[in-house]
């Protein structure tokens, strides 16, 4: 989009001055300066810890700050507290939402407004349907929130902010959950607002959303902005500003030439599996994966991969068939056996794959306790030096002992993949890999998993990122409606044929 | 369990309350909060009984503190309430919500009783004493275990049922001294159990007992096992995550079923305790609450072992202060009960604030939700 049009008036709709955020000797936020004008979408950018959810928490009074002030349409604020910013006129939707499952749209947004005991449902009612008109925000008032996609939650969790008549909206990665129609709904309804004068801070570690939305980008640095520049700045600067340094793209090395009886090591044959509401999720899929290739399963969300994932990693018994990794049987087995049977799990939550409460450290061996007890209980100096070890291996911005949850996004991801890849699998199932990552780091986990396949692992990979998928994948299988609709080499695979398949529309022999 | 899928999340039947619960932490500053708060909301109560709140607290905690017998009292009444502090403690931290404390201190005091009046007279006491304690361990761990199997294999709330067989352990031991163990003296209550079970005095003039270096004992190993042994680290992780615990390949129903156990194990140890310490026989009132007390101790002591010496030691206290002060201020000792569940209330509520505050002012947010994919799975859960 165009050039910057910070407010009619010239006045900034929020401005920060001076932020400064530590967290014990870790400064978040080093004196940040930022403004955001009326009309205009300003998209953060930075690597992973750098620092954006923080600074937006203090903006919505999640977190306050050491120091720096705040000013919204150039008053100055005291924000204590969600309510202090929701009172003027901030709103923010966090990756993780804050819906009521059980309840109604219109319920959850009544709730978002109600003074007092009142619920005005019929007034929730309305303002979700002249929002929908208004801005093209399409959800059901009377869905159940729990029934619903992440997208359409997403949705509900904007109108919310909308309803509490926000002027300034705070968006944390929005479009790391929504696939790719998903976000240009997302783009289409943000035009809107911003066409009625509201003021957008968008966070994305997608360069090409950034370029496509936004009207300046601010770039933060290890919590210090480095610099402010046009929407339209390109890809390639905007990387170098965020790492330092240039970036390069990683590709994949020529394929490894296979004899057709060469036997897979990860086999599943004609596996299906039930669904969170008993309904069939994966049906009679067969998938061979052999030493040193990478596979690639595409597919629209929703469409089995999860399911399929889950049966793959010992957390979902299968209906039917069977998965064998170097001949031994998993459908079925439990997590321990799976593992012990040579294969790497990283699936997408990674938040339910770690324990969250306790430190870094400790997750690092959670898959191996065994391995790190002594005859007098655990080897902590041990359990240290591996954490050491894995933390400069995987660059990840964390100490040994911090806890795993007040980790940044990024970096709780990179923890699970450092404790799966570090034990060398001879066969890895791994699923988005790379969402929620900044540029360098997906880069290195990109890197990582050729690595493995350069080493002979044979590896699955789920990813709704298609870019991703065809450059790293030798194989790309497509999936619809838990079935295997497609399968051809990624030299073959272009991405409108992979649409067509992904929607279904189309069978492939 | 004849369901393919989902795999029953057991573990995972979390509300939010519960996991705040089991990453409750270190919490010193947050129990004296709560004792004081406790306090203040109690003064009411003890105002209507007729004394002032100020002369009432003083005779609760102070006096019993101010001569050496009173101070030793005071250890022995806190030496069931270490001993329940530490059964309940470990439950908890696993994520097993053991609520019945009270019955397996109970049953072993059967067991230790049983042993104590059937052994032949002339066994000597390096014998006799610790089999009183294995059979008390195994008692206690045994009325653990019907609860532990109907949760790790049907996946049934265990507060419900191990609530549910307090009652009847304590009709158990009624039948007993009632009927087959009634002395012939006449009272409802056992025979005397032999000397050689005895536990042995640790002082001249005061009741004093083994049990409670037995207590100190199982509290270091607790402490130990909780936080220096792979199997304490994987008892935390399943309190704290199971469903992350479960995909770390860690045998969540095994670890649940073991920490039931062994919860069991250590509260029927306070009734060996009781018994072979205190009043050489069994009596159905053998057990004043300290089972239920035990949830106090554990939550105010913040479920570690540290915290529950210390919160045994005040409970204990204020059960000497209590009966002081039924004397010297004529208000009834109930009042002691009253302050102990308002204690536990707070500690609770505090609690919870200071999650809920944690969630808003601190990362990660999203911690504070109920893990509403998992209380999915539960619905979906075989039943
Ligand atoms: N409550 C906390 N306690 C300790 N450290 C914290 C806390 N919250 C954030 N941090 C640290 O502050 C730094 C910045 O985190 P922040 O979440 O703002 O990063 P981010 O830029 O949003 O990263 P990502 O792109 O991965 O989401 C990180 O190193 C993180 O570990
Ligand atoms: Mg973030």
């Amino acid at each position: 989009m165009g050039s910057a049009t910070p407010g009619a008036d010239g006045l900034p709709a929020v401005r920060l001055t001076g932020i400064t955020k530590r967290f014990g000797d870790l400064v978040a936020n080093d004196g940040v300066d930022l403004d955001v004008g009326r009309g205009e979408v300003h998209a953060l950018l930075g690597e992973n810890g750098a620092g954006k959810t923080t600074l937006m928490r203090i903006l919505y009074g999640l977190t306050s700050a050491d120091a720096g002030a705040v000013e919204v349409d150039g008053r100055p604020v005291t924000i204590r507290s969600p309510k202090d910013a929701i009172a003027a006129g901030i709103g923010m939707v966090t990756q993780h939402f804050s819906l009521v499952r059980p309840m109604t749209v219109a319920e959850n947004l009544a709730l978002g407004r109600a003074r007092g005991a009142r619920l005005d449902l019929e007034a929730a009612r309305r303002h979700a349907r002249e929002a929908s008109e208004r801005y093209g925000i399409a959800v059901d008032p009377d869905a159940r929130v729990g029934d619903l996609s992440v997208g359409e939650q997403q949705r509900v969790e904007i109108l919310k902010a909308l309803a509490r008549d926000c002027r300034v909206l705070i968006l944390d990665e929005p479009t790391a959950v929504l696939v790719p129609q998903e976000v240009d709904a997302l783009f289409a309804t943000l035009r809107r607002l911003i066409a009625d004068g509201l003021a957008i801070v968008f966070i994305s570690h997608k360069l090409g959303e950034v370029r496509a939305i936004s009207h300046r980008v601010s770039v933060l640095r290890r919590g210090v902005l480095v610099g402010t520049a046009p929407g339209d700045t390109d890809e390639k600067e905007l990387a170098r500003m965020m790492v330092g340094r240039p970036t390069f793209g990683v590709s994949r090395p020529d394929p490894i030439a296979h004899a057709a009886d060469e036997p897979a090591v990860l086999q599943v044959t004609g596996l299906s599996a039930a669904g969170a509401h008993g309904l069939p999720a994966v049906r009679d899929v067969s998938i061979a994966v052999r030493a040193g290739e990478i596979v690639g399963i595409a597919g629209v969300s929703g469409n089995g991969q999860t399911e399929l994932v889950e049966v793959l990693t010992g957390m979902r018994r299968p209906t039917a068939g069977s998965a064998t990794v170097g001949g031994t049987p998993i459908a079925g087995a439990s997590p321990a056996a799976v593992m012990a049977a040579g294969l790497g799990r990283i699936p997408e939550d990674r938040h339910a794959s770690l324990v969250l409460d306790l430190p870094v450290e400790l997750n690092l061996v959670m898959e191996r306790i065994a391995d790190f007890t002594g005859p007098g209980g655990l080897d902590h100096a041990a359990i240290r030096r591996n954490a050491v070890e894995l933390i400069a291996r995987f660059r990840i911005k964390a100490r040994p002992e911090d806890r795993v949850g007040t980790l940044s996004g990024g970096n709780i991801q990179k923890v699970l993949l450092a404790r799966v890849l570090a034990r060398e699998p001879r066969a890895i199932v791994i699923a988005q890999p790379t969402r929620g990552l900044d540029v360098g780091a997906s880069e290195y986990v990109r890197g990582e998993i050729l690595a493995r396949r350069a080493a002979g692992a044979a590896i699955l990979l789920v990813s709704e990122d298609l870019d991703e998928l065809l450059t790293l994948s030798d194989r790309v299988v497509v999936l619809y409606e838990g079935r295997v609709v497609g399968e051809m080499p990624s030299e073959k695979a272009d991405p409108e044929r992979l649409g067509l398949l992904m929607a279904g529309r189309e069978v492939a022999a | 369990m004849s369901t393919p899928a989902p795999l029953p999340k057991v573990g995972s039947r979390g509300s939010a309350l519960r996991s705040t619960i089991a990453a409750s932490g270190s919490t010193l500053g947050l129990g004296l909060l709560a004792i004081l708060v406790a306090l203040i909301l109690t003064s009411p109560v003890i105002i209507i009984a007729g004394a002032s709140p100020i002369d009432a607290y003083a005779n609760f905690f102070l006096v019993p503190l101010s001569s050496q017998f009173r101070l030793l009292e005071v250890l022995v009444a806190a030496t069931p309430l270490i001993l329940t502090g530490i059964a309940v403690a470990v439950a908890f931290r696993g994520g097993y919500w053991n609520i019945g404390a009270e019955g397996q201190l109970l049953l072993g005091a059967i067991a230790a009783t049983g042993v104590g009046i059937s052994i032949p007279a002339d066994w000597p006491p390096i014998v006799v004493v610790p089999l009183m304690i294995l059979a008390g361990a195994l008692a206690g761990a045994a009325w653990a275990l019907v609860p532990a199997l109907l949760r790790t294999r049907l996946g049934i709330d265990e507060v419900v049922t191990t609530l549910l067989l307090n009652p009847v352990a304590l009709l158990f031991v009624k039948a007993l001294v009632q009927g087959p163990w009634r002395d012939p003296g006449g009272i409802t209550e056992s025979p005397p159990i032999v000397e050689a079970g005895h536990l042995p005095q640790l002082m001249d003039k005061s009741r004093l007992h083994l049990g409670f270096l037995l207590a100190l004992v199982l509290l270091v190993i607790a402490w130990w096992v909780l936080s220096r042994t792979g199997i304490g680290l994987r008892i935390r992780a399943v309190g704290l995550a199971p469903h992350a615990a479960r995909f770390a390949g860690i045998r969540v129903e095994r670890t649940l079923l073991g920490v039931a156990l062994a919860s069991g194990a250590i509260a029927g140890i306070a009734g060996v305790s009781e018994v072979a310490g205190i009043q050489f026989r069994l009596t159905s009132g053998i057990s004043a609450g300290y089972g239920y007390t035990g949830i106090v101790v554990a939550m105010l002591g913040g479920l570690s072992m540290p915290g529950v010496l210390l919160s045994a030691l005040f409970l204990g206290d204020l059960r000497v202060g209590t009966n002081k002060a039924e004397s010297a201020l004529d208000i009834p000792s109930q009042i002691g009960a009253v302050v102990q569940g308002v204690i536990l209330l707070c500690v609770v509520g505090l609690l919870a604030i200071r999650r809920w505050r944690i969630s808003r002012s601190d990362r990660p947010a999203d911690e504070a939700e109920p893990p509403a994919e998992d209380e999915r799975h539960l619905e979906n859960a075989p039943a």
